[in-house]
């Protein structure tokens, strides 16, 4: 075993924890939302801090690594991938945090419809990130395709949902505080997929040395 | 094998490239690759893979060994340097050599310089002077040593020996020169030094160089070819070596998860 080794499975588990807690952070914050819980909303906002730390930590631990080991081939790939995937995971804990934040706004008013498909949008979110890491884990490329191919899925679900706001908006110019605020927890949700579909591309550099960020269209 | 076909104009072309120590020992096994004209080109692999047996078939080293024996073909401008017409005097001058220690003559550094030229016959002072000035700055030494031609070369510390070495193989201005480690036994400083020089002369020569400094090969190279057990593993553009290598082997050797 080369002596890079351990370092790196350090860095590998600060990712997976970090994956973690960012997938609790979006669970809680949607939950905040539909619970209308003003306690666990402030929860998620409050341990935001906790994943910008270990991002510090991360970039850190992947600096260090760089300077000590000068890795190459499969070993810079993995830590060039780490390094970015940390820097994702951290955009997708604020846009949790960002979700909790439009919670308690939207809790000082009665609710303006029942939610239907924002659990579903932030189901697929969660799913793609925690799919777009374990592809990240096991190295497995064709399950970051998959990843990838989701996004299509919540882009849509995003439009509906904004297509189905408005009409709220025009019926009615006392819903437009809120029916904005929902939007917004919409494309929040929808930036998170986003940034789970540059891990997996990130994941696919890794695994096969191919770029394939900014190549859709 | 995993071999990248080299675009742009070649210098050295090796076909099928067999060689054999005294005794029929193996030292390389059908290599095939290109040199690119102007280029760094680096060989790497771990202690006895042949690199130093690879670099030493282009100026025919072998040959100072009976019963060392090619196989195949160099091809140098159009020439295969294995041809019974090929005449070796004029080949070392043309492909020049710089090895691992500095090789400084027991002479001044003027002299040093000055010494192939006087061996192909230039004896005008002022023509001598002219080169082997030349031939110091383009080594990057020119500077340190402009004030001092006149003493000996042993008074220069490793790092300039080194560089006074390339200076004299430049001066007969070959058109590619060899580097078996050249900067193994000089610190980083010197060794920085070197780098940046050999980065520099690529612009007027080709250059082939051997390291067992990866990082080296990494820095300074624009090809690089792996070498084990006298075959050639993998070859391919640096950047392609050390970020996406195409075998296995080369992988595991660059990232020192080597057997």
């Amino acid at each position: 075993m080369a002596a890079i080794d351990e370092e790196l499975k350090v860095v590998k588990n600060y990712i997976v924890e970090m994956g973690f807690m960012v997938e609790r952070a979006i669970e809680n914050a949607i939950a905040s939302l539909l619970n209308r819980d003003n306690e666990a909303a402030k929860e998620v906002i409050k341990k935001d801090n906790e994943i910008n730390i270990l991002d510090n930590e991360i970039e850190e631990e992947c600096v260090k690594l760089i300077a000590l080991h000068s890795p190459v081939a499969k070993d810079v790939r993995f830590i060039t991938t780490a390094m970015k995937i940390a820097t994702d995971l951290e955009r997708i804990g604020d846009l949790a945090q960002d979700i909790a934040e439009r919670a308690i706004e939207l809790n000082e008013e009665p609710p303006l419809k029942p939610y239907i498909d924002i659990p579903r949008m932030a189901e697929g979110a969660r799913l793609m990130l925690n799919d777009s890491l374990d592809a990240f884990v096991k190295k497995d490329a064709e399950l970051a395709n998959k990843v990838i191919d989701s996004d299509d899925f919540i882009d849509n679900l995003h439009q509906q949902i904004f297509r189905e706001l408005i009409t709220y908006m025009m019926e009615d110019s006392r819903n437009i505080t809120r029916a904005v605020r929902i939007t917004y927890v919409s494309k929040y949700l929808e930036r998170i997929a986003d940034h789970t579909t540059n891990i997996a591309e990130m994941v696919i550099f890794m695994v096969e040395g191919k770029v394939v960020r900014h190549l859709k269209n | 094998m995993e071999v990248q076909e080299v675009k742009g104009s070649i210098e050295i072309e090796v076909k099928k490239l067999n060689f054999f120590y005294t005794g029929n020992i193996m030292g390389l096994k059908n290599i095939n690759f290109s040199v690119q004209k102007n280029s760094v080109t680096a060989f790497i692999g771990p202690s006895g893979c042949g690199k130093t047996t690879l670099l030493r078939c282009f100026n025919r080293m072998h040959d100072l060994y009976p019963g060392n024996r090619y196989e195949g073909e160099i091809i140098f401008q159009g020439e295969n340097l294995f041809s019974k017409e090929a005449d070796l005097i004029n080949l070392r001058s043309r492909i020049g050599m710089v090895f691992q220690k500095p090789t400084p003559f027991p002479m001044s550094i003027f002299d040093n310089v000055a010494y192939g030229l006087k061996l192909k016959g230039i004896k005008k002072k002022s023509e001598l002077k002219e080169k082997a000035e030349k031939a110091l700055y383009n080594s990057a030494l020119l500077d340190e040593v402009k004030d001092k031609l006149n003493k000996s070369a042993y008074e220069l510390s490793g790092g300039q020996q080194q560089r006074l070495v390339i200076a004299r193989a430049l001066a007969v201005e070959p058109e590619v020169l060899l580097f078996d480690e050249p900067t193994s036994a000089l610190d980083p400083i010197s060794t920085g030094k070197i780098e940046s020089l050999l980065v520099e002369l690529k612009k007027i020569i080709t250059i082939i160089i051997v390291t067992h400094n990866m990082q080296q090969a990494a820095r300074i190279s624009d090809w690089t070819g792996f070498l084990m057990l006298g075959e050639l593993i993998e070859f391919d553009r640096t950047e392609k070596i050390f970020t996406i290598p195409s075998n296995k082997l080369t992988e595991d050797y660059v990232t020192g998860r080597f057997g």
